[in-house]
C-alpha cells in the first residue's frame, strides 16, 4: 500500500496511466484487434518525440523563459544535411549521422550565442534563429530527392519481437539522460540554475557554460532526430520537423517537468510521448474527422495540464 | 530616451531603404500596396501585447485569427446574428482561459499551445475547404480610400492612439500593466489579479477577432490556415516595438510600429532588393536580431 502511494506520487505515473487508458479504449473499440501492432507503431513514432523532448526538457529546466523554438527548423535542416552527406550510400551512414549531429549542435550553440550576446529572451533568440535556419533549409534542400541509404532506412525501421530497435536504443539513451540529470554535476547544475540562477551562480556553478552546453545538447538532439526521421520516412523534407515544436514542449509538460524550471522528469517524457501518439491512433481508429481530431487533441492537452495543475509559484 | 525611439527608427530605416531602392514606392498607391496586410498584423500584435503585459504569452493567436477568419467568411455573411454570437463566445473563451490560467496557476505557453489545436480544428470544421466570402460591409470598410493618407497608415494611427490611451493613460490600464509589473503589490493594494488576467485575455480575444475580420476584409475569402504565421509575427512585433516578456513593460505605439516594420520588411522591401523568396523568412529573423542588437548597444550606453 505504501509503495502504491509512493508510485502515485511520482509525477510521471500520470502520463503512463493516460497512455494505458487511451490504448485500452482503442482496443476495446476494435475488439482486441491490432493491440500489439498499435504498441509497435506507437513506440516507433514516439521515439522521435522523446529524443527532442529530452533536449527540450533540459532547456525548459533551466528556468522560466527558456525554451527552444528552433527545433522544427533544426530538424528540417539536419534531415537535409544527413541525406546529402549520406548520398544514398551505406558506407557514409556514420558520417551522415555525425554531420547531422554537428549541424544541430552548431544551431544550438548559435542559439545560446544570440541569447548571451544580445541578452534577449531565449524565445525571441531561438525564434529569430529559426527564421534564418528555415531559409537556409529551403535554399539548401530545394528539390532534394536523395533517398536514405538502404541500410539506414532498414535500420530505422528494424524490429525485434515487435519492438523497434530504435526504441530500445532510445530507452538506453533516456536512462543515460536521467543519470546525467540526477547523478552528474552537469545535470545537478541544470537543476540548480532552474531553481535559482543567482543562488547557483553564488554557489560556484558556471552558469554560462552550463546554459551553453544545454542549448548545444538540445540542438544536437534535434539534429540526430532529423537524420533518423529522414531515414524512417525515407527522405528529407523542409516540413519534416513542424509537428515537433508543440510535441516537444507538450511531452515535457505532460510528463511532469515543471515549466517554471528546476524540476525535470525523464520517464515522464516517454509516457507523454506514447500518450500523444496513442491518442492520435485512437482518434484515427474512432474515425473522427481531421477537425474533430485537432479539437480533441487540444482539449486533452489543456485538460491534462489543468488536472496536473501548476505548483504555487515560489517567490 | 533613444531606446524609446528605436521602434520608430527601425521603421524609418526600412522606409529609407525602400525609398532608395524604388522611389516610386513612396506614394499613396505604393503604401496601399506595401502595407496591404499591415492592419491585421498590427491588430494581432496588439492582441499579443495584452497578454505579454500580464507576463503571459499566447501561442494560439495565429490559429485563432484563422478561426475568426473562417467564421467571418461564412457565418458572419450568411447568418450575421449567429456569427456575431460565435465571435463574442470566442472572446468569452479567451476570458475563461485567463481565469483558468490564473486560478490553477498554469503555464500560459502550454495552455495556449493546446488551444492552438482547438482553434485550428474548429476552423477546419467551419470551413473544410478554402473559400467563403467576406460580408460586403467588411469589404467596403477595408477598401476605404481616404484622401491623401493611405488607409493602412490611418488605421494604424487610430489603433495605436486608441490602445495607447486605453492602456497607458487610464487608471485601469495602469492596473493591468501593474499585474505584469508587480503582481504582489497589486494584490496587497486590494486589486483582484483574477479580474486583471481575465481582462487582459479578453482584450487579446477582442483584438484577435478584429485582426481576423480585417484580414478577411482584405483577402475576401478564408482558409483554415490563413492566420498561422501570425503567432510568431505578433510576438516579434511586440518585441520589436520595445516590449518585454516580463514586467508589464509594453508599448502600444511601439507594437504598431513593430508590426508595420515587419509588414513592410516581409516582402515588398525584399522584392525591391532582389532577395530571392527563399531568403525572405531569413530577412525577418535578421531584422529582429539587428534591432535587438541595437537595443543592447543603446541601453548599455545609457546605463
Amino acid at each position: 500500500m505504501a509503495s502504491l502511494r509512493m508510485l502515485l506520487e511520482k509525477p510521471w505515473i500520470w502520463s503512463f496511466a493516460g497512455a494505458l487508458v487511451v490504448w485500452l479504449a482503442t482496443i476495446a473499440f476494435t475488439g482486441g484487434y491490432g493491440a500489439g501492432g498499435m504498441v509497435t507503431a506507437a513506440l516507433s513514432l514516439a521515439v522521435f518525440t522523446v529524443i527532442v523532448g529530452v533536449g527540450q526538457m533540459f532547456v525548459i529546466t533551466l528556468g522560466p523563459g527558456n525554451v527552444d523554438l528552433s527545433l522544427p527548423a533544426n530538424i528540417g535542416l539536419a534531415s537535409a544535411v544527413a541525406m546529402k552527406v549520406m548520398g544514398g550510400s551505406d558506407s557514409m551512414i556514420v558520417v551522415g549521422l555525425l554531420a547531422a549531429l554537428a549541424c544541430g549542435a552548431a544551431i544550438g550553440a548559435i542559439n545560446y550565442l544570440l541569447i548571451w550576446a544580445l541578452r534577449i529572451p531565449p524565445i525571441i533568440a531561438t525564434l529569430s534563429a529559426s527564421f534564418i535556419i528555415q531559409s537556409v533549409d529551403i535554399s539548401y534542400g530545394r528539390g532534394l530527392q536523395i533517398k536514405p541509404p538502404p541500410g539506414f532506412a532498414d535500420f530505422t525501421n528494424l524490429q525485434v519481437l515487435g519492438i523497434p530497435v530504435l526504441a530500445m536504443l532510445t530507452v538506453v539513451f533516456t536512462v543515460g539522460a536521467a543519470l546525467a540529470l540526477q547523478r552528474m554535476i552537469y545535470g545537478r547544475s541544470v537543476l540548480a540554475i532552474g531553481q535559482n540562477i543567482r543562488a547557483a551562480w553564488l554557489a560556484g556553478v558556471n552558469v554560462g557554460r552550463v546554459r551553453f552546453l544545454t542549448y548545444t545538447l538540445c540542438g544536437a538532439l534535434g539534429g540526430i532526430d532529423g537524420a533518423l526521421l529522414a531515414g524512417y520516412f525515407r527522405g528529407a523534407n523542409v516540413d519534416i520537423g513542424n509537428e515537433y515544436l508543440l510535441a516537444s514542449i507538450a511531452v515535457v509538460v505532460i510528463g511532469g517537468t515543471s515549466v517554471a524550471g528546476g524540476k525535470a522528469n525523464v520517464p515522464g517524457v516517454w509516457g507523454a510521448g506514447l500518450f500523444l501518439v496513442l491518442l492520435l491512433t485512437m482518434l484515427n481508429t474512432f474515425g473522427v474527422s481531421a477537425g474533430v481530431r485537432l479539437v480533441l487533441t487540444g482539449l486533452i492537452i489543456v485538460g491534462v495540464i489543468t488536472a496536473a495543475g501548476g505548483e504555487k509559484a515560489v517567490r | 530616451m533613444l531606446r524609446g525611439l528605436l521602434p520608430a527608427l527601425s521603421l524609418a530605416l526600412v522606409l529609407i531603404a525602400i525609398a532608395w531602392l524604388n522611389p516610386r514606392a513612396i506614394s499613396y498607391f505604393g503604401f496601399n500596396l506595401m502595407l496591404n496586410l499591415a492592419i491585421p498584423i498590427a491588430l494581432a500584435t496588439i492582441a499579443q501585447m495584452f497578454v505579454i503585459a500580464g507576463n503571459e504569452l499566447d501561442l494560439s493567436i495565429g490559429t485563432f485569427v484563422g478561426f475568426v477568419g473562417c467564421v467571418t467568411a461564412t457565418w458572419l455573411r450568411d447568418a450575421p446574428l449567429g456569427g456575431i454570437l460565435v465571435l463574442l463566445g470566442a472572446i468569452g473563451v479567451y476570458a475563461l482561459l485567463g481565469a483558468l490560467i490564473h486560478l490553477r496557476n498554469l503555464p500560459s505557453i502550454v495552455v495556449t499551445l493546446g488551444m492552438s489545436f482547438v482553434w485550428q480544428g474548429l476552423a477546419v470544421l467551419v470551413l473544410p475547404k478554402p473559400g467563403g466570402k467576406a460580408p460586403d460591409w467588411l469589404l467596403a470598410i477595408m477598401s476605404f480610400k481616404p484622401p491623401y493618407v493611405p488607409f493602412p497608415i490611418l488605421a494604424a494611427l487610430v489603433i495605436a492612439i486608441v490602445v495607447h490611451f486605453g492602456l497607458m493613460r487610464t487608471s485601469y490600464g495602469v492596473i493591468l500593466r501593474g499585474s505584469g509589473g508587480n503582481a504582489a503589490a497589486l494584490r496587497r493594494a486590494g486589486w483582484s489579479l483574477l479580474k486583471t488576467k481575465i481582462a487582459l485575455f479578453a482584450l487579446t480575444g477582442l483584438f484577435g477577432v478584429l485582426s481576423g475580420m480585417a484580414l478577411i476584409g482584405i483577402t475576401t475569402s478564408a482558409d483554415a490556415n490563413i492566420g498561422n504565421g501570425y503567432t510568431l509575427l505578433s510576438i516579434a512585433g511586440v518585441i520589436l516595438g520595445g516590449g518585454e516578456f516580463v514586467g508589464g513593460r509594453v508599448s502600444p505605439i511601439g507594437a504598431v510600429l513593430g508590426a508595420l516594420t515587419l509588414a513592410l520588411a516581409a516582402s515588398p522591401l525584399l522584392t525591391f532588393m532582389h532577395i530571392p523568396p527563399d531568403w525572405q523568412v531569413a530577412a525577418n529573423g535578421a531584422i529582429l536580431i539587428i534591432v535587438l542588437a541595437a537595443r543592447v548597444l543603446i541601453s548599455r550606453r545609457e546605463r
